[in-house]
């Protein structure tokens, strides 16, 4: 009840911050590329329209989640308000996921939204939806919750801007696992040790984008999508316990 | 179990060493503290900015860990669960979550502690009426003054009716009506038996509330007890008398006893430094038939007592090392 308390505060917090303003901008692109594909040829619109929309979900989804992700816990501290959730009787791993929770729900009410907004854009230019579509979308989320667990562990033990930098960083190269691999096997003795290490060690990002299977309408096969929905799963809890364990030996001075 | 004067909060040998800066150069800022607080009194932490007044509180509270000795709230370590649910705590000038109202604000803290539904909504109205707030909850708190702030600050610790209220330099930054209105707050609480532990760098706020006070510099404790002992001890209480109408020879007689003579023409003021001098000075003024305009002790204050400490701490600290 507690972690679900903190939860509901952290979102109502995003909320009369006017964070879902986002929105708009994201409306305004959907109906400005829409009207102006229009004169692309049949199959490439349909294709573009997809490209963009399913871009766009993901661009603003990762973009909250690494910025509003890395001022979680760091603004409670700065503004000292954590003192006064500590001092009551909640646990500190408790304060931590209460306020991942609270994102996520943000993350997830906001992306139903954009997903209204794109399913409309699509059906007013009759472009056919598929599963897939809603599986790319799900899989957006959870690529988020793990960019919010990497924001949230980073802001546990350092400043905003540099749990920024390295937020985005880890998304970046996240994104570029697989080159990392092809990339060591190039190579020899510690280089590639080096490597494949960061390769197992960093989140493998380019897991969750099924942006290619929607644009050339391949289905994923159910057993890949549970070992994804796993692996997302089991990396976030793996950084959310990290931060845990960081979180509760520091001292708030 | 539950009688006054049993001890609640008890710190043995606290320390807290920091490290700062690149190169974690240590800094102590609570060097082997101890102090108990009782049951039922008001408790003042006092000590210049800086002292570790804070520092402590927050050890206390579970927010910083110690580096050395025990600190414990009703016979349990800082920071356990069962030892903050009778807790209630303001830190020093909080901004809080300025996106709530304050019956939202209230609401969150106490399903915190597992309160939910009408007995919430209860005590919620009860603590807005209680700081005087009820006019203003429906306001965000981004719109409040830092009165106001505190006031509903001081509502949030009180949301799960603690044993033991903590507040952190809860004057510091008020105006002197709103530092009334919290002086009367915590005379209120005291009546209501609840104990109260605050901080604070202002000593007339102090004297005029505590019980008993702690006070500390440069982490360390200086001198612990009731004020009225605290002040009592190694200071002489003076006396100013002003007189009219004294005749020469009979200020000859009271000038060997005064510490200080000051004449303004016809009027004469003298300072007199123990009860012995005063009635000898009495006795020539009724003999001599002057008149006495004014008597008037002077106390010695709790910031004597400090400004004596911070002297003896800073000459002990010039004094060469043998």
């Amino acid at each position: 009840m507690k972690v679900l308390s903190i939860a509901l505060n952290t979102f109502r917090e995003n909320l009369r911050d006017k964070l879902l303003y986002n929105l708009l901008i994201f409306a305004l692109l959907m109906i400005g590329s829409s009207l102006l594909l229009m004169r692309l040829t049949l199959g490439e619109f349909h294709r573009l329209l997809l490209d963009i929309g399913l871009g766009s979900v993901n661009i603003f989804s990762v973009l909250i989640a690494i910025f509003v992700g890395i001022g979680l816990v760091s603004k409670e501290i700065d503004k000292k308000t954590i003192y006064t959730i500590v001092s009551k009787p909640v646990a500190r791993f408790e304060f931590l996921l209460g306020k991942f929770f609270g994102l996520t729900i943000t993350l997830l009410v906001n992306m139903l939204i954009m997903t209204a907004g794109l399913l409309a854009v699509l059906m007013a230019q009759s472009v056919p939806i598929e599963a897939v579509l809603f599986q790319a979308i799900g899989l957006i989320l959870l690529e988020c919750m793990v960019v919010t667990a990497v924001a949230l562990l980073c802001s546990t033990f350092t400043s905003a801007t540099l749990s920024a930098i390295f937020t985005l960083a880890i998304y970046v190269i996240g994104h570029l696992t697989a080159d990392l691999k092809t990339f060591g096997q190039k190579m020899d003795g510690l280089g590639r040790s080096v490597l494949e290490g960061m390769y197992y060690l960093l989140p493998n990002l380019e897991r969750f984008n099924l942006k290619g299977n929607v644009t050339h309408h391949i289905d994923v096969p159910l057993n890949e999508l549970v070992l994804i929905v796993a692996y997302g799963m089991a990396y976030a809890a793996f950084l959310l316990l990290l931060a845990s364990v960081i979180f509760q030996r520091r001292d708030f001075r | 179990m539950d009688e006054a004067g049993q001890t609640i909060v008890q710190v043995q040998n606290l320390r807290k060493v920091f490290r700062v800066g690149f190169w974690g150069r240590r800094v102590t800022a609570v060097d082997g503290l101890s102090l108990d607080v009782r049951r039922g009194e008001v408790f003042g932490v006092l000590g210049p900015n800086g002292a570790g007044k804070t520092t402590t509180i927050k050890m206390l509270m579970g927010l910083i860990y110690p580096s050395g000795g025990t600190a414990t709230l009703f016979g349990q370590p800082s920071g356990a669960p069962a030892a903050k649910a009778k807790v209630g705590f303001l830190p020093e000038s909080p901004y809080f979550y300025d996106y709530l109202t304050s019956r939202e604000f209230l609401r969150f803290y106490g399903h915190l502690f597992g309160l939910f539904g009408a007995a919430l909504e209860k005590r919620v109205d009860e603590l807005l009426d209680l700081v005087g707030m009820t006019h203003a909850r429906d306001l965000q708190l981004r719109k409040f003054s830092k009165g106001m702030l505190q006031r509903v600050g001081i509502a949030q610790a009180l949301i799960n009716d603690p044993e033991l209220v903590v507040l952190d330099e809860p004057m510091s930054g008020l105006d002197p009506i709103g530092r009334k209105e919290v002086r009367d707050l915590i005379l209120r609480l005291k009546e209501s038996g609840k104990t109260v532990m605050f901080s604070s760098h202002i000593l007339h706020d102090a004297e005029m509330l505590c019980d008993r006070v702690a006070m500390i510099m440069k982490g360390r404790l200086v001198a612990c007890g009731p004020v009225s002992e605290l002040i009592a001890q190694g200071t002489t209480h003076e006396v100013e008398m002003v007189i009219d109408r004294l005749l020469p020879e009979a200020l000859e007689r009271i000038r060997p006893l005064a510490g200080k003579v000051v004449l303004q023409g016809e009027r004469v003021m003298v300072v007199l430094a123990s009860q012995q001098d005063v009635d000898q000075a009495l006795d020539v003024i009724h003999a001599t038939k002057a008149k006495l305009v004014a008597l008037t002790p002077h106390k010695a204050s709790l910031e004597d007592l400090f400004v004596r400490e911070a002297n003896v701490i800073q000459s002990a600290k010039e004094a060469p090392v043998s």
